[in-house]
Formats: C-alpha cells, structure tokens, sequence
C-alpha cells in the first residue's frame, strides 16, 4: 500500500511517501491509524491527536471506517489550510 | 477551468479571456487571494516573511474540479475558473484567483463566493509561514469549516436564482 504524508505530519514523520505491506488484520483506516501510531516514535508523536488528522484513499476523503485494500493510495495530512 | 500553477497569473488576462466572444455574459465575478504580512491568529500577530504552499498533486485538482461542477450544477454558470498556486510567495503575491461568468451578476457572486469558501476546506493544500520566530505551518480556522458548512446545509435549489 502508498501512503503519502503532507505538510506538519510529513515534516514529524520525516518521510513522504511509503510503500508498506500491512498485517492482514488491518481493514481500515482505524486500524491503520493505529498500527502506524505503534511504528515508533515518530509516528507516535505525530499521530498523537487524531482529531487533527484527515485521510484520503485515493484522492477522496473518508472517514475512519473506510476498508483498505493493497493497492489503495492512502493520503494523511492535517486539515488543509489553502485559498 | 482548473489551474494549479507555480506561475503568477494576470488577472486582466484571465478575465477577458473567461468572457471573450461570449455575449450573452452579464458579468465576471472574481476573488483575488494574497499573501498578508500577518499570521491569521490575532494573537500571532507577528511578521509573516514569506509562505510556501505544500499541495497533493492530482487530488488537488480532482477536489477543484468537483468543486466547480457543484458550482455549476447549483448556479447557472457560463464559465468559471480556478487559479491556486503553489511554492514559496511573499506578502502581495497573488495565491489564487476564482472568477465565475453568468448572465446575471446574482449567480455569478454567489458562485465565486460558494467556490472560495469551498475551497478553503477541501483543496489539500497546506500553508507554512516563516516568521522571525522560525516556520510554522498555518492551523485551519474554525470560521473555514462554518463557512463551508452553511453552503452544504443550504438546500441547492434555495441558491439558484429564479426566473432568469
């Protein structure tokens, strides 16, 4: 699976993209959200508070029960701040 | 039409250009966005050097582009534009432009109107300001997603103009 991470959450996590092979038990971006929180402590801190995080798959927003899939490109960033 | 650019735009240009050989246009309405000196939060208010604005390509316009379809399925629209840039500005640059062509001036300010306030909350795009105090990336407003949120809650048809 991609997973891109933009603006403060890129600049915590120390990365952009990835390609990950996620346990078979993940089914959703819940599951997601916490496995990558237990990743270390960069992930830790950066994903500490997650009613400042939003997520896309593949280039939509979801929320938190949206299943996930292998080949899914799944986006995570701050509330966006354009315009 | 949807433009997500490095480049600065002419805004003269990017109007005519929107209205050119159409005359049954009653009007242009347009929103200019640009980089202030000042952090948005009061209590911040400190010097704002410069700002680079991070986006996700491909979903940005994706998101712009169903914004201007919502636009035009709720406004009798003749054309629209979106203009967002990306990179590093300084006070006074132009951020984005939005500029909408209808018959009648009513639509064509709600419309830019609908797709400034739209665009804020969903175009994924994230700004970080250099201050003296060091870069810090902007938190979204509160007042953003009420903004926003008036426009989902209020019932299309209660938008459009009738009788035109």
């Amino acid at each position: 699976m991609k997973i891109l991470y933009f603006a403060w959450l890129r600049a915590r996590i120390g990365c952009a993209e990835e390609q990950l092979a996620l346990p078979s038990e993940i089914r959703d971006v819940e599951g997601l959200l916490s496995w990558l929180q237990r990743r270390g402590p960069r992930y830790a801190e950066a994903l500490h508070d997650l009613s400042v995080v939003r997520v896309a798959v593949n280039q939509d927003y979801v929320g938190r029960d949206h299943p996930l899939d292998d080949g899914d490109e799944v986006a995570i960033f701050p509330p966006v701040t354009g315009g | 039409m949807i433009r997500v650019q490095r480049e600065d735009f002419d805004i003269g240009v990017e109007l005519d250009r929107l209205a050119a050989g159409n005359h049954r246009i009653g009007g242009i309405a347009s929103f200019v966005g640009l980089v202030r000196d000042m952090s948005p939060i009061a209590a911040r208010a400190d010097h704002v050097s410069a700002l680079t604005l991070e986006h996700y390509p491909g979903m940005t316009e994706k998101k712009l582009a169903e914004i201007e379809l919502e636009a035009h399925r709720r406004w009798p629209l003749d054309a629209s534009l979106i203009i967002h840039r990306y990179g590093r500005l300084v006070p006074g640059d132009r951020i984005v432009l939005v500029a909408t062509v209808s018959p009648h001036r009513e639509a064509a300010l709600a419309a830019c109107h609908f797709l400034i306030d739209w665009l804020k909350t969903d175009a994924p795009f994230w700004k970080s300001e250099e201050t003296p105090e060091g870069e810090r990336w902007v938190e979204a407003r509160p007042e953003d997603d009420e903004a926003t949120r008036r426009w989902r809650s209020s019932h299309p048809s209660d938008d459009q103009i009738a009788g035109n």
